[in-house]
């Protein structure tokens, strides 16, 4: 018998050993230095000077990434619901295997595989004014359409339409994987009192996957908070920094003005925010083993 | 999918109503890529004078044609291929090995580490990013595939996948080979890697998608024209729709860019399905 196999011994070790040397090298170390150079005033030569916390006071300080802050906000509370709501109505709709509801799922999640600059691509084809196909349709009708990727309101709603056009494939299919697992007697019990199909939703699907619905929705919220590259290519952060999220201040201020520093404090803030929501997801994933075991 | 599902009660779940209304949707979530095939059909002079006129009559496939002629166009294809193949066969290579140990092999600090590597997962892309970008400054890594390689092969993901894969296979595979007094390595190689090619399809093509399509680290990395990747230039050649080479130019450009995605999506859609779902809830 190989005593390997039983017994711990450090050779077994190797077959980490590669992993594990890319793991700390690209993303161990960098997330330390990341936090070393948040605590330094470093431009992209110089080795730099220790300023304790004043690049966190600096950006608290500076009213462009308050608003940044504030658009990814609100960009998080308007398309994480559409993103729910819409991926649990298609959910609800195309739980049956038939040939049209498969075809259906796959259509609705194709958009997923496609690159940010494709997507923003289709978009800006769909919103730019005069030539866009919004524009060409409201000319039909004799409407003057907004001019909605330079209006402020309007631009940053525009780059939520894309992004839910982009990301609705995920919810979908995972309240459908979720829509699965609910047993069949659930179902049964309310088919022999009666209840009417409202009643079944939401006495008896919805309460089945609200666990599902929960992680959907964080893992929407993580997601979304790193809104970066439909905003910056559809409307670059315009008009007046409307739709800038906090990626592109990130962005911004560490590859475009590289200001090092600054910028590697302000991605400690996002980190702090997206390492709460990803507790928040490990600890209502765990509980939901619990229960099916 | 199970058949049971058919047997329910219409209980708001797949009733005709519904299924019409996600028609509609599905309609109307085309449209916009219906539109972008028809620009790319079109002549650009004649978009130039309006772009109704992509409802009618001449097409053509000029500016696909063009495409060829267009040699930054393969070039940025060739390097996303590059890029994309490399970090998938590191990834692959990478994280089969430590699935296994972490599945099936015990070493001092194995629950130590795998805890600290699936804290990994919670790390996002841009808590190290700027760390990242002066690391490979500081070894002259930017402009080059290796470098373009390099991050994505950090993942902890793959390593969980990897992982979870491993522990499915029954333990009692192992312990025939174990009489014949095989090596971790050997048993390894021979007898549980090729249990698990479907695993591999699925974290390949993920990691082959993610590469493809990723966009951040390209975008400060690959800062020479002819090192971008085909999601970077496209993104470049947009813009400036002004003086970009056309409405019709561009929209064949991302028709020919998203068509290998698409194609691998159509044939391997399960793998992908699974993948996608896995990776989000972990």
């Amino acid at each position: 018998m190989a005593e390997s196999y039983r017994r711990s011994q450090w050779s077994n070790g190797l077959f980490i050993l590669p992993y594990l040397s890319v793991f700390a090298v690209l993303l161990v170390f960098p997330l330390f230095w990341g936090a070393w150079l948040s605590l330094h005033k470093v431009d992209l030569f110089g080795p730099g000077r220790f300023v304790g916390l004043g690049n966190y006071t600096r950006v608290l300080a500076d009213p462009v990434f308050l608003q940044a802050l504030r658009n990814s906000i609100i960009f998080v509370l308007v398309s994480v619901p559409a993103l729910v709501i819409l991926g649990l109505f298609l959910a609800l709709a195309l739980n049956k295997t038939t040939r049209t509801t498969s075809f259906l799922r796959g259509l609705f999640f194709s958009s997923s595989v496609l690159s940010v600059t494709i997507v923003t691509l289709i978009w800006r084809f769909v919103f730019i004014p005069g030539d866009g196909l919004l524009a060409v349709i409201s000319e039909q009708f004799g409407i003057q359409p907004v001019n909605f990727l330079s209006t402020s309101g309007w631009s940053l709603f525009s780059v939520g339409v894309a992004t839910v056009w982009w990301c609705l494939g995920l919810p979908m299919m995972l309240f459908l994987a979720a829509l699965q697992q609910i047993p069949n007697d659930l179902y049964e019990a309310a088919a022999l009192d009666n209840a009417s199909p409202w009643r079944v939703l939401t006495r008896v699907t919805l309460p089945s996957i609200a666990r599902t619905i929960m992680l959907v929705t964080i893992i929407q919220i993580v997601m979304q908070f790193q809104l970066f590259g439909q905003a910056q290519i559809m409307t670059n952060g315009g008009p007046n920094g409307t739709s800038r999220p906090l990626v592109m201040y990130i962005y911004e201020v560490g590859f475009v003005r590289w200001d090092v520093g600054k910028a590697a404090a302000a991605s400690e803030f996002l980190f702090l925010i997206i390492l709460v929501a990803a507790m928040a997801q490990y600890v209502i994933s765990s509980r939901k083993s619990e229960v099916s075991e | 999918m199970t058949d049971q599902t058919t047997y329910r009660p219409e209980a708001l779940t797949g009733n005709r109503t519904l299924l019409a209304i996600a028609i509609i949707l599905s309609i109307v979530m085309m449209a916009p890529v219906a539109w972008l095939v028809g620009l790319s059909i079109k002549d650009n002079k004649e978009l130039m004078l309006g772009t109704e006129s992509v409802f009618e009559l001449p097409y053509t496939l000029v500016n696909y044609v063009n495409i060829i002629y267009s040699s930054q166009a393969f070039g940025w294809f060739f390097n996303s291929l590059v890029v994309a193949i490399g970090q998938t066969t590191g990834v692959l290579v990478l994280a089969s090995l430590a699935g296994y140990a972490f599945a099936r092999l015990e070493f001092p600090f194995r629950r130590t580490i795998f805890v600290i590597v699936l804290f990994g997962l919670a790390v996002p892309e841009q808590a190290v990013i700027i760390a990242r970008h002066q690391m490979f400054n500081w070894f002259g890594l930017h402009n080059s595939y290796i470098g373009l390689m390099l991050p994505g092969m950090s993942s902890a993901f793959g390593v969980f996948l990897m992982t979870q894969f491993f522990k499915a296979i029954p333990k009692e595979i192992d312990e025939a080979a174990l009489l014949d007094n095989a090596s971790p390595l050997r048993i390894f190689w021979k007898v549980l890697l090729p249990l698990t090619l479907p695993a591999q399809a699925t974290l390949g093509i993920f990691t082959f998608l993610h590469a493809w399509n990723d966009y951040w680290w390209p975008l400060i990395s690959a800062t020479k024209k002819e090192m971008f990747t085909l999601t970077i230039g496209i993104a470049s050649s947009q813009t400036n729709f002004a003086q970009s080479e056309g409405l019709g130019f561009l929209s064949a450009q991302a028709v020919f860019a998203s068509l290998p995605v698409l194609i691998v999506y159509v044939i391997f859609q399960r793998h992908i399905v699974t993948a996608v779902s896995g990776g989000a809830v972990k």
